[in-house]
């Protein structure tokens, strides 16, 4: 398996206690992986520490020929694999003093240089793509939390990321919101964006990922194929967490 | 008790009226350079940049701790007899430089209260896709923690305006000095004062209007 995105021995700690402990985990090209498990077991910490919002202690993230090595990590080096990566935050985190666009076009015009016009090019076609093209104008205050989670995840699709990272996108949502949001995407999926998802919504990792990882304890219990994880699974910890979800 | 000299009053509006202008550049100068520093201090404070963190503190607790007019005497008395490049300061400078660093020491510290306002994700979006230390704060947190700082930063701007007055302690001929003057020579206390403290009264006021429409136009990125 050649690994565009490869993640070695990741560990981080919090005080005395271990959250992640000893991460390695493998990405191909193209490759949507869903990560499952109970709350407080690293899951989102993992994406964190994939984007530096947390710092990890230990271990290597390479992105395809950027590697990074956590106890070393240079500023440069943070901002480098942030500029390669996209995050959606649970509580959407929208930029409050910028519009839908205005949130789009930051990352492309402040930190990649692009003249307004062709940031706004693209934006149009986000906007457009997250359904959202007469709404370009209006502030997040103004916003459904469907629709601010859109453009959240509008503004990571502007990075052109090699690895889209999701922190549980729908878990702060309103129901009915629900639905638009996880549609979207599936959009993206469909486009063969590598993905990294934690998510609490087991019908849709099925449905949407090549490997769901079972995470307990700070460590990956088990992967596989959806079908697998969801149908056979081997280890007792992987069955019972689904029995309680399920 | 006598009448108030009504007719010298209105004699005394246009003397009054023509330093005006020398109030309001003194005030608008330590204004915008205050704001600049405060921002500078507020930035090193929030990111507890080493050292500097400390040095900081230092000025912030001895601009805040010590009356502006002793700070004013200092510059403009003091300072000049051990440094000699301050020996030829004329009293609107040393009056600037005294209402900047004094002012900016309060608003310091309510742009960091402000900056520590913003809510977190905030700072955790905009690293998240890639941007530096400075463009975070200056795209997001800055314009963001504006908006909480705005009313206070206005009230700071306003005694400020007032603060100009002791300008005439280091021998500057603005409002308060012209009229300390008039008086000095008419005897009309009274008069003369009333009319400068109208003329600080209607200053005042008319800022009030504008502080209002700022934070109306700050406010629109969360108005619904």
């Amino acid at each position: 398996m050649k690994c565009q995105i490869e993640i070695t021995g990741l560990v981080k700690r919090f005080g005395p206690n271990t959250v992640l402990d000893g991460i390695n985990l493998c990405l191909e090209p193209g490759e949507r992986v869903a990560i499952i498990g109970p709350s407080g077991t690293g899951k989102s910490t993992l994406l964190r520490c994939l984007n530096f919002l947390d710092r990890p202690d230990r271990g290597t993230i390479r992105l395809g020929d950027l590697s990074v090595n956590a106890a070393r990590a240079s500023r440069a080096d943070v901002l480098a694999l942030r500029r390669r990566t996209g995050f959606v935050f649970q509580n959407y985190a929208l930029f409050a003093n910028k519009t839908a666009r205005g949130n789009i076009i930051e990352g492309l015009t402040t930190v990649r240089g692009w003249p307004q016009a062709k940031a706004n090019e693209r934006a149009d076609e986000i906007l457009a793509q997250i359904g959202l093209a007469d709404r370009g104008d209006s502030y997040p205050a103004a916003m459904s939390g469907g629709q601010q989670q859109r453009v959240g995840i509008g503004r990571a699709m502007a990075l052109d990321a090699d690895l889209m990272l999701f922190d549980e996108p729908t878990s702060a949502l309103d129901p009915e919101w629900v639905g638009e949001v996880l549609d979207l995407i599936r959009r993206i999926a469909d486009g063969r964006q590598t993905m990294l998802i934690v998510t609490h919504e087991m019908q849709f990792a099925r449905e949407i990922a090549d490997r769901v990882v079972f995470m307990e304890g700070g460590r990956i219990v088990e992967q596989g194929p959806p079908e697998q994880i969801f149908g056979r699974a081997q280890d007792d910890r992987t069955r019972a967490f689904l029995r309680r979800v399920g | 008790m006598r009448p108030l000299d009504t007719a010298y009053m209105l004699d005394l509006v246009p003397v009054i009226a023509g330093y005006v202008p020398l109030t309001l550049f003194m005030a608008i100068v330590a204004m915008i350079a205050a704001l600049a520093l405060a921002s500078m201090l507020a930035i090193v404070r929030v990111l507890r940049v080493p050292v500097l963190d400390r040095v900081v503190a230092v000025f912030i607790s001895f601009f805040r701790g010590t009356p502006l007019l002793v700070q004013l005497f200092l510059f403009y008395f003091g300072l000049p007899q051990v440094v000699p490049a301050m020996t030829g300061i004329n009293g609107v400078t040393a009056a600037i430089i005294g209402l900047t660093l004094h002012f900016s020491a309060y608003m310091a510290e309510s742009i960091r209260g402000a900056i520590l306002g913003v809510d977190r994700s905030q700072w955790e979006a905009a690293q998240s896709i890639g941007m530096t230390q400075g463009q975070l704060l200056r795209r997001i947190i800055l314009p963001q923690g504006a908006r909480t700082a705005a009313p206070t930063l206005m009230n700071y701007f306003i005694d400020m305006i007032k603060s100009t007055s002791l300008a005439f302690t280091l021998g500057v001929t603005e409002m308060m000095g012209a009229a300390q003057k008039e008086a000095a020579g008419s005897f009309l206390y009274l008069e003369a004062f009333l009319v400068v403290a109208i003329f600080y009264w209607i200053i005042v006021e008319t800022l009030s209007v504008g502080q209002r429409r700022l934070e109306t136009s700050l406010g629109k990125a969360v108005a619904r």
